[in-house]
């Protein structure tokens, strides 16, 4: 009875979400094919699957261990960066694209979690807001830092510098700069694809539901629930905590891979503060802890403000009042009365059903 | 000689951060808020007092104590209208709503003001002191600085410890239920608390201001963040800590870029903020807290 | 030598000496109670036991090993569990998953099998599923293992803490105020319950309790605190009628 029920409750809810990940897939991969989507649109799509996984590792953070980070800008960005360099770089080595976007992926993902240790390390173990100081603190220092870093590759091999192209000293023939200090990536070898970050959205999902249902996701969580209680039953709080947070920067580092390898040049400014709250709100409007709701706000909060082009000078202070209304409302006593009038019911409705199958099995 | 005047920058830009951490500490240690928006209001402040100068003529002090008002109105509503129906929330939920005013702040401020910036004329007019045959000069902005610093400081801990008020703050701090139960109107003590950090934001908006000439919407976000390290860096929930962490950060910027690099002066001064936590989670000045169990 | 021994144990909170040179000591499988007043200190002895607190002086020793300065997750691997006097579940989860969570120590897979369900991962989890439903129905809870914990009535809410504490395997089990806001058939089902419970698992238990009945009707041996500081010990019978123990109850 358990394995049956169990299976029912706790299945069906992911399996809702990855059949509308799927058929959105599907509907607008016909659509494209069949040319009736615009030019504005499908440029969209890689995007959008890259804010979805962003929005999916944030949620990870906030939604499940109760923590906030403001800082995943800047683990997309060393994402991006990274990945665009590996894929630029092996261009000759691995020449089939899908391949080298997935090594670039890895990497950039890795490369992200290394920064996710090296900030969850000090400010895991406070209690607290420090965590979302801290991150802030690291997105400002990475957007700093990646527009003083000077790569380019020649005959020679790769050339890094803090200083400037000339600093580089490359062969003037062949030297071709990858990352150019402010201007960000440069002349980037197109390599995302829809299907790509479809395949992306699909992994992030499926790690991060068997996460949650996993003896370490409910150790997060209990965290996050109570602290004191999850430690009295012998919770290591700092190492579950760290796992979830370099899982949920990981996964906002293989979105910026994405991300990065879908423009030919981008530069340090785009991953800062702006976009880390732009993440934010896909998560605080598509419910804090709810995954299909982050997949969906994601994806309208990409699209819409494209299509209304014309009321971008709103759009940002739209968000800001959107936190806000959002913190207000899911706090207010008429949200509390009325989820509290739903859980009675859901319990009534629980208590009749195990009222009727014993009386069924009393009288088998 | 050259390091003893970046030494004295960093002492002027650690006054400011003082300041600024003030209104950070004081409304960590009453409402145990993160209040995300103060650095904006530090920008609110700025632009209110250049307009009563440029528009309305007004001198440099009625400028001043215009922005202080209107700081203070807008903290005090921010308070009543964001954070008072979150008392009981989560802390999630706050911090969060805190960076919706925030983000709300600097946008509107966008829109009402543009987003290039505008050159901010220094309140303070006179020339400043030139030492050791004009080597060492320390302008007329950095004595005003520290000099107002210095008067914030005992001011505001004249009014905590010796007025009613600042009992009750002191009261609501340690315990705001039992501070209630003893007659305390702890939500207006909480609206003093805002009103107080909010003016000093103000004020600490103009000297800022004159000193680094540039306002835009964005001008208070990263001294905000920076105060805030100040203020975990001294202890937070503590006056002096506030002080004390204003005036070292300041210095290690200054120092930092000087020494290090202009482009990371940032950069040092938030790996402060991380070795800080790794090796003192309570700032210098602080006090341990005992979660009730 | 006793499994839990307790000496000298004191702690000080700025001025304010909370407890003071108590001396326990616990046998094996005894089921003892902790009494006082309110105030007294019980739940602050609880939090030493537990590694909340760090004692300021004396000792604690289970089974020979020394507690004193050690944090609550090793204490909790060590075989000490407990309740909470203001009830602390894991109210977003289920009913169910509050009591795995118990299991985390003692029933593991390596982190890969967490994310990608293989290897050992079924076969535990079904395991961890198993047991924690046979723990839930010691107290009655197993039908409602689907339930959020937080929408559980609060005599249940109880329950479920102490059946998340007996999840941990505990060598001695701490219970702080298991009868709290139950009514007096509730309380009898209780104590039932931790009688059962006892022999079962063989936990060896402390209770802290102001319901007397409950009190002297299961616990062997009490320990009665006021001020922080042991006001008497000895068998239910001679302790409650203690005239010393009754003043404290009753006041002057």
């Amino acid at each position: 009875m358990l394995q049956k029920k169990k299976f029912s409750d706790y299945s069906r809810s992911c399996i809702v979400t990855y059949a509308i990940v799927i058929a959105a897939f599907i509907i607008i991969s016909v659509l494209k094919t069949m040319g009736m989507l615009s030019s504005l649109l499908s440029g969209l799509l890689v995007p959008v699957c890259a804010y979805i996984v962003a929005a999916i590792a944030l949620n990870l953070t906030v939604g499940i261990m109760g923590e906030l980070s403001l800082g995943h800008a800047g683990f997309m960005s060393v994402g991006c960066f990274s990945g665009v360099l590996v894929a630029q770089s092996l261009a000759d080595v691995i020449p089939f694209a899908p391949v080298r976007l997935v090594v670039a992926m890895v990497i950039g993902a890795l490369l992200a979690g290394v920064m996710g240790i090296i900030i969850g390390v000090p400010a895991l173990r406070l209690k607290g807001d420090y965590l979302a100081i801290v991150t802030l603190a690291f997105g400002e220092i990475i957007k700093n830092l990646m527009q003083c870093v000077y790569v380019g590759k020649d005959v020679n091999g790769l050339h890094f510098g803090m200083k400037d192209q000339m600093a580089l000293g490359m062969d003037a023939a062949t030297g071709k700069m990858l990352i150019n200090g402010p201007m960000g990536t440069v002349s980037v070898t197109k390599i995302s694809t829809f299907t790509s970050g479809f395949v992306l959205i699909l992994i992030t999902l499926f790690l991060v539901f068997n996460f949650m249902n996993s003896r370490t996701g409910r150790a997060v969580m209990a965290l996050r629930d109570n602290r004191i209680a999850a430690e009295s039953v012998g919770i290591h709080s700092t190492k579950v905590k760290l796992i979830a947070f370099l899982f949920s920067a990981m996964l906002a580092g293989a979105a910026g891979a994405l991300y990065g390898l879908n423009y030919s040049s981008i530069g340090p400014v785009k991953f800062d503060y702006n976009t880390s709250i732009l993440i934010l709100v896909f998560v605080v409007l598509g419910g804090i802890g709810n995954m299909r709701g982050s997949i969906i706000a994601a994806a309208i909060l990409t699209v819409l403000p494209e299509m209304l082009r014309e009321f971008s000078d709103y759009r940002m202070l739209a968000y800001a009042i959107l936190l806000i209304v959002m913190m207000l409302a899911n706090n207010s006593k008429f949200k509390k009365n009325f989820m509290e009038k739903r859980n009675l019911k859901q319990l009534e409705r629980k208590e009749a059903a195990a009222r009727k199958e014993a009386t069924e099995h009393g009288n088998a | 000689m050259t390091f003893l005047s970046y030494l004295i920058n960093g002492i002027s830009l650690g006054s400011v951060y003082a300041i600024i951490a003030l209104g950070y500490t004081m409304v960590y240690g009453i409402a145990k808020m993160l209040n995300f928006a103060h650095g904006d209001v530090i920008m609110v402040g700025a632009y209110v007092s250049f307009y009563a100068t440029s528009l309305y003529g007004l001198p440099t002090w009625a400028s001043v104590l215009v922005a202080a008002i209107v700081c203070t109105v807008l903290g005090v509503t921010i308070e009543r209208l964001a954070y008072k129906p979150l008392r009981t929330a989560p802390s999630l939920a706050v911090l969060i709503t805190a960076i919706g005013v925030s983000y709300f702040l600097q946008n509107a401020a966008q829109l009402a003001f543009g987003s290039s910036p505008i050159v901010f004329p220094s309140a303070v007019k006179f020339e400043g002191i030139r030492l050791f045959d004009g080597q060492l000069v320390i302008s007329g902005i950095t004595i005003v600085t520290v000099l107002a610093c210095i008067v914030i400081m005992i001011a505001l801990t004249l009014f905590i410890n010796k007025t009613k008020m600042g009992r009750a703050m002191r009261a609501v701090s340690e315990d705001k239920g039992a501070a209630q139960l003893m007659g305390v109107n702890v939500n207006s003590t909480i609206s003093m608390t805002f009103a107080i950090g909010s003016a000093l934001a103000a004020i600490a908006g103009v000297l800022l201001c004159s000193a680094y000439p540039t306002l835009q919407p964005t001008t208070g976000s990263m001294p905000g963040i920076k105060a805030f390290t100040a203020a975990v860096f001294g202890g937070i929930g503590s006056i002096p800590g506030a002080m004390i962490g204003g005036l070292l950060l300041g210095v290690i910027q200054i120092l930092g870029s000087a020494y290090i690099s202009t482009q990371l002066s940032d950069a040092v001064v938030f790996a402060v903020l991380i070795v800080v936590l790794l090796v003192k989670p309570t700032g210098l000045m602080g006090k341990k807290m005992n979660e009730k169990v | 030598m006793a499994m839990l021994e307790v000496t000298d144990l004191g702690i000080s909170f700025g001025g304010l000496r909370a407890v003071d040179a108590l001396n326990m000591s616990i046998e094996k499988g005894g089921l003892v109670g902790l009494i006082g007043p309110n105030g007294a200190g019980k739940t602050t002895v609880f939090n030493m036991l537990t590694g909340v607190y760090r004692p300021t002086d004396g000792g604690i020793r289970l089974d020979g090993q020394n507690l004193v300065g050690v944090n609550p997750q090793k204490i909790s691997h060590m075989g000490v569990a407990r309740t909470f006097q203001n009830i602390r579940l894991f109210s977003g989860m289920s009913v169910l998953d509050n009591v795995k969570v118990g299991f985390d120590y003692s029933v593991r897979y390596p982190l890969v099998d967490s994310f990608l369900h293989i290897g050992s991962y079924r076969k535990r989890e079904r395991e961890m599923d198993e047991r924690a439903i046979d723990i839930l129905k010691e107290f009655d809870l197993d039908r409602q293992y689907d339930y959020k914990a937080s929408n559980l009535p609060y005599g249940k809410q109880r329950k479920l803490e102490i059946a998340r504490a007996l999840a941990t395997n505990p060598k001695l089990l701490l219970l702080d105020e298991p009868a709290a806001g139950m009514n007096p058939q509730e309380t009898g089902e209780l104590m039932e319950t931790i009688q059962h419970v006892r022999k079962k698992y063989g936990v060896t238990i402390l209770l802290i309790e102001h319901d007397m009945k409950l009190v002297s009707g299961i616990c062997e041996y009490i320990y009665v605190l006021n001020f922080g500081r042991e006001l008497a010990k000895g068998k239910p019978a001679d302790v409650l009628n203690n005239p010393e123990v009754i003043t404290a109850y009753l006041g002057e």
